[in-house]
């Protein structure tokens, strides 16, 4: 329950271009917080409500932006508590630093429809709009966490839940201790703790690192193009790349049987991965290829399934198949120019009522056809079709990376802890810290894990 | 012929650890009180282990203590051994047991009860409820027939309403120790659409004092400070010769033997139907769930001044008595052991305490309260905080009052009944301290701060005990003033004392805190060279040190209170249809409307609850209240 909490986010459709556009921070710590990386003329806490200043931001001691900075003190504001909108003037990359900045100076990032959420709660929206507030609340939330969880990785997502149990069961050897003092003994535990912490220290350092370069945004959503040999898929990878997609960067070091491209499509960006074609073969150069295709899958947040609808589906179209029932799964029926032998309802029976009514699409290389119904299909799966001004994938990653700072802090203070003689109770403080902040990455609440934990792990009682 | 009538204002069903507080509060408030036991000889009874505490139960007493309950006068005056556990750790943790003489402390207790003004202590069977069609209780029935009317019922029943006792083949139905079972209730209880758990406990069993090797076990004596448990008792006026207990070990042939025979233990032949608690687990349940451990410990404590029984802490089981005795003849010390009475697995009926309000009454039956081991607790010292509360809500219902509700970062006893009442619980519940996020703040030695002044305002404390307490809390919050202003100069008598407890030197001036916060330092160690410092009792020195010693926690956690304490004011009315809010997820709406929860604090704590409904919930209550 962080009700109270101050919030922010960026708070204007950021375009890809251009990158003039406004964080704005409410609650009440808004103008501390501002006040900690802006340098203007006056301190924001002297200056009078409903004014804007001219300054920069800072982090630390590098200047980030030019800004203007508009203060307004509640009550009279949007959402009734303080309020400090920054507009930033440089680019959206600057923009997203300056929000970074915000955070990590004690905002956190605000949850879908929260400005309005609180704009309501403290009276400032008419009573009309609450039924809208409410399911604004609740579609956006739900397609939050949906977003978040497919946008993570999933080496990100292990090592997450491995640090996470790796905490759980140090804390509840902790209290198993504590509780049962007579049975369990804590002498020269701490060490021990110790080298764990360094060791989850270092993967939460590299997992900030990672998100500190925007890559998950950058690299856009994973997208693995998959089908039997000379179905189109290269065919299909061209036309993205070259016809239709600006390139933004080609990544080096791609294997010879997997060629990637980032490509910017339409308002969300793709990392568009060609395989090797999927068939069961003795040739040994071609297994690896095949080999490494098929291990793409489960790190995939995306799979563009190619079909020649002119030709019958085979044992390894059946085999491919198999292996993506469960991902988010795109299926074109390829060279619709020709006559067509395999049928939407060949293909969707075999996904099982998994694959929804627009997710196969029609299409043909050769004269263009279904392009933008392969856009509208994945800005649907991804953005459930608004994808105007959407910048959920990069809020997705913003708010990933503040949790997982949190965590690296909460770490850092156990080891404190140990080094200033602190009992053992008081690591466990933080340990908890640490474990909620990653489970809300991962979507995970604690409820009654450690109890949960204690009594399987440890031999209690009288 | 005409049946026995009585009136009364408060009946309490039961005498145990949760009746006696119950009752005594009722009564101490001024309401006519009779409380009813099936037999005299057990009120207060001990049916298990042999004490009173241990961690977060000790937290529990003191807490009962500082409202004005009993538990803690009781031991203080019954204890055969003392002990501070994890005194090597925080002050949080700390949890002070003693050891009991179960007769006296029983004796003791009811004594106490039958000296009540206002109390009448009866044997007797309460078989029914009386229940208006307006679902409002008017008082109860016993087996012989006699009504007893009442405003207020506290059900109280502890581990009696149908309960049987098995070992190996053996079904005995009875309650503990062979008491008579109280088989009517459940019945009236059902009836009154109460939904009914049936949950499973067990003891080990007595063992013949003289007949054990004390030489091989390893002797745990108590300690040398005697802490006593009630604020109220001088520490000078409990001093006595303790009695020790003794430490002894399973080995590979235990484990053999139970292992052998695992198939007759009614646990495992799934003649048990309840469910048992993790934290407590029988010994074949140890020894199949953690099969690598080659030992388990084993206390052996004594169970009073006038039997020569001993417990055997670790060793709680359902096996047949000829198994029974095979396993304890494979333990040093314990090889020629005769048996007094049999280890036994207990099944009881109990409650859904979701079914309660944080007051302890049952939401859907005005005036009818319930506390103890009848709501799925275990432990007399849970069963005791409940009682009391219990006891206070009942009495300010008939008196007119609100309701005194402890919340979550006031009291162990908040955790506890916000637990119990909102969380799904498949087991017996016991405190923790893990469970309580403001372990902090929520020590032993600090309940006294924490709640007497609202034993105070319920009319359970005294002017001069409350009066005591302000004092006291006033000195402290002037010493920490008075510190935090010291600064401490590099002189050569500062930096000897330093040493002498192998403290790094100072060079500059430092302020007296920071010098108390170090580790090998604290508050009396540093006396000598802070020589204005006023001569202060024990007590407050101790929290003047922990206060300064811990303050960066101390703040933290106070933040995080504050923004708790917000949300559990935000009170959710109790006519609210979810139903009508329809941006709840379906399965946040059928939790939130059988739950019915106090305020959004609580809401938030329900399971299957997410973050995004109490957002729509707080948008809701807000279209609502502006309507």
């Amino acid at each position: 329950m962080n009700e109270f909490d101050t919030i922010a986010a960026i708070s204007t459709p950021i375009s890809s271009e251009g990158g003039i556009g406004v964080i704005r921070i409410s609650g009440p710590e808004a103008i501390e917080v501002a006040d900690k990386i802006y340098r203007g003329k006056q301190r924001l806490c002297d200056v009078p409500s409903h004014t804007v200043h001219y300054g920069h931001i800072y982090d630390d001691e590098d200047m980030i932006d030019e800004v203007m900075v508009s203060v307004f003190f509640a009550p009279k504001t949007y959402t009734r508590e303080d309020v400090v909108e920054i507009s930033c003037h440089g680019s959206i990359f600057l923009l997203r630093r300056v929000l970074s900045c915000v955070l990590k100076n004690g905002a956190r990032p605000a949850d879908p429809g929260e400005f309005t959420k609180r704009a309501f709660l403290n009276g400032r929206i008419d009573l009309s709009q609450a039924e809208s507030v409410m399911d604004l609340i609740s579609s956006e939330n739900e397609m939050a966490v949906k977003n978040s969880l497919s946008h993570l990785s999933g080496a990100m997502s292990t090592k997450i839940s491995s640090i996470r149990e790796g905490i759980l069961f140090e804390t509840a050897r902790i209290e198993s201790a504590l509780d049962d003092p007579e049975h369990y003994d804590l002498s020269g535990y701490s060490e021990e703790l110790s080298k764990k912490l360094s060791e989850w220290k270092d993967v939460l350092s590299d997992l900030i690192d990672s998100a500190d370069d925007g890559a998950t945004i950058r690299d856009g959503i994973s997208t693995l193009i998959l089908g039997r040999p000379n179905v189109g898929k290269s065919s299909l990878f061209n036309l993205l790349v070259n016809k239709e997609a600006a390139i933004v960067t080609s990544i080096p070091g791609t294997t010879r049987d997997v060629v990637e491209e980032k490509i910017s499509f339409g308002d969300f960006s793709l990392r568009l991965m060609d395989t090797a074609g999927i068939r069961h073969t003795e040739d040994t150069v071609e297994k690896i290829g095949v080999k490494k295709a098929l291990s793409l899958i489960d790190d995939a947040s995306l799979i563009i399934y190619v079909v020649d609808g002119s030709e019958a589906l085979d044992d390894d179209d059946h085999d491919i198949m198999e292996r993506i029932r469960d991902k988010n799964v795109i299926v074109l029926l390829n060279k619709s120019d020709l006559t067509q032998v395999v049928s939407e309802d060949d293909i969707r029976g075999f996904f099982d009522g998994n694959l929804s009514e627009k997710s196969i699409i029609s299409f043909s290389s050769k004269d263009m056809l279904g392009i933008s119904s392969l856009k509208d299909e994945i800005s649907r799966l991804f953005f459930k079709g608004e994808v105007e001004n959407s910048d959920r994938l990069y809020i997705t990653n913003e708010r990933q990376k503040f949790e997982l700072i949190n965590a690296l802090g909460s770490v850092k203070r156990v080891n404190e802890s140990i080094a200033s003689g602190l009992p053992e109770d008081f690591y466990t403080v933080d340990l908890m810290d640490a474990y909620s902040a990653l489970g809300s990455i991962i979507g995970e609440s604690i409820s009654d894990d450690l109890v949960d934990e204690i009594f399987s792990k440890f031999c209690m009682g009288k | 012929m005409k049946k026995l009538e009585e009136n009364y204002d408060v009946v309490v069903v039961g005498a145990g650890h949760a009746g006696c507080e119950a009752a005594l509060a009722c009564a101490r408030l001024g309401l006519k009180t009779i409380a009813f036991t099936v037999s005299m000889d057990s009120v207060a009874m001990m049916p298990c282990n042999p004490n009173i505490g241990g961690t977060s139960k000790g937290h529990l007493v003191r807490e009962v203590d500082a409202l004005g309950g009993q538990m803690a006068k009781n031991i203080d005056k019954t204890f055969l051994q003392s002990r501070m556990l994890n005194g090597s750790k925080g002050p949080a943790v700390h949890s002070l047991r003693a050891q009991a003489d179960k007769a006296m402390y029983s004796l003791e207790m009811r004594k106490t009860l039958q000296r009540e003004e206002n109390l009448t202590l009866r044997q007797a069977e309460v078989s029914e409820l009386l229940i208006s069609d307006e679902k409002v209780i008017q008082g109860v029935k016993t087996v012989s027939g006699a009504t007893y009317h009442a405003r207020a019922v506290i059900l109280c029943t502890g581990t009696y309403l149908a309960a049987r006792c098995l070992y190996g083949d053996v079904i005995e139905h009875t309650g503990p120790n062979g008491l008579k079972s109280a088989d009517h209730l459940t019945s009236s209880l059902s009836d009154n659409g109460v939904e009914i758990y049936r949950y499973k406990t067990g003891t080990p069993a007595r063992l013949d004092g003289k007949t054990l090797d004390y030489d091989k076990m390893t002797e745990q004596p108590g300690d040398e400070k005697i802490v006593p448990f009630s604020f109220t008792t001088d520490p000078e006026s409990i001093r006595r010769d303790q009695v020790s207990c003794y430490l002894t070990y399973t080995n590979e042939d235990t484990h053999r033997i139970i292992r052998d025979n695992i198939d007759r233990s009614p646990l495992f032949s799934g003649v048990i139907e309840g469910t048992g608690p993790r934290y407590c687990p029988s010994i074949e349940d140890k020894v199949v769930r953690f099969a690598d451990k080659e030992r388990h410990q084993l206390f052996i404590e004594p169970e009073g001044e006038y039997t020569n029984e001993m417990y055997i802490s670790g060793m709680s089981s359902s096996m047949p008595e000829e198994v029974q005795y095979a396993m304890i003849h494979t333990v040093p010390g314990l090889e020629n052991a005769r048996i007094v009475r049999n280890a036994y697995a207990i099944e009881y009926d109990c409650i859904n305490a979701n079914q309660l309000k944080l007051s302890l009454e049952f939401k859907n039956i005005d005036g009818l309260f319930a506390a103890g081991q009848f709501n799925g607790s275990s432990g007399y010292e849970e069963a005791a905080a409940q009682g009391i509360m219990a006891g206070i809500n009942a009495s300010m219902k008939l008196l007119g009052r609100d309701p005194v509700i402890l919340d979550r970062s006031q009291a162990y006893i908040g955790v506890l009944i916000d637990d119990l009442v909102t969380k799904e619980s498949h087991e017996p519940y016991r405190m923790m301290t893990s469970r309580a996020e403001y372990r902090l703040m929520l020590r032993q030695d600090n309940a006294d701060l924490r709640l007497t002044n609202i034993g105070h305002d319920v009319g359970l404390i005294s002017d001069e005990r409350n009066e005591h307490v302000e004092t006291k809390r006033r000195q402290i919050e002037e010493e920490i003033a008075r510190v935090s202003g010291v600064n401490i100069g590099s002189r050569e008598e500062v930096n000897a004392l330093l040493e002498s407890y192998g403290s790094i030197p100072i060079s500059n001036g430092v302020s007296l805190s920071e010098l108390i916060r170090r580790p090998e330092l604290d508050y009396d160690k540093l006396s000598p060279i802070d020589p204005d410092r006023p001569d202060l009792s024990d007590e407050v020195r101790e929290q003047v040190n922990i206060n300064i010693k811990y303050q960066g926690y101390i703040d933290r956690q106070l933040k995080q209170i504050e923004k708790f304490k917000k949300v559990e004011q935000k009170k959710i009315p109790a006519d609210i249809d979810y139903d009508d809010v329809s941006s709840l997820r379906i399965e946040a709406r059928q939790k939130l409307s059988s739950l019915r929860p106090d305020n959004i604090g609580q809401a938030s704590r329900i399971s299957g609850v997410s973050p995004a409904d109490i957002s729509v919930l707080l948008v809701y209550l807000e279209q609502r209240y502006r309507k």
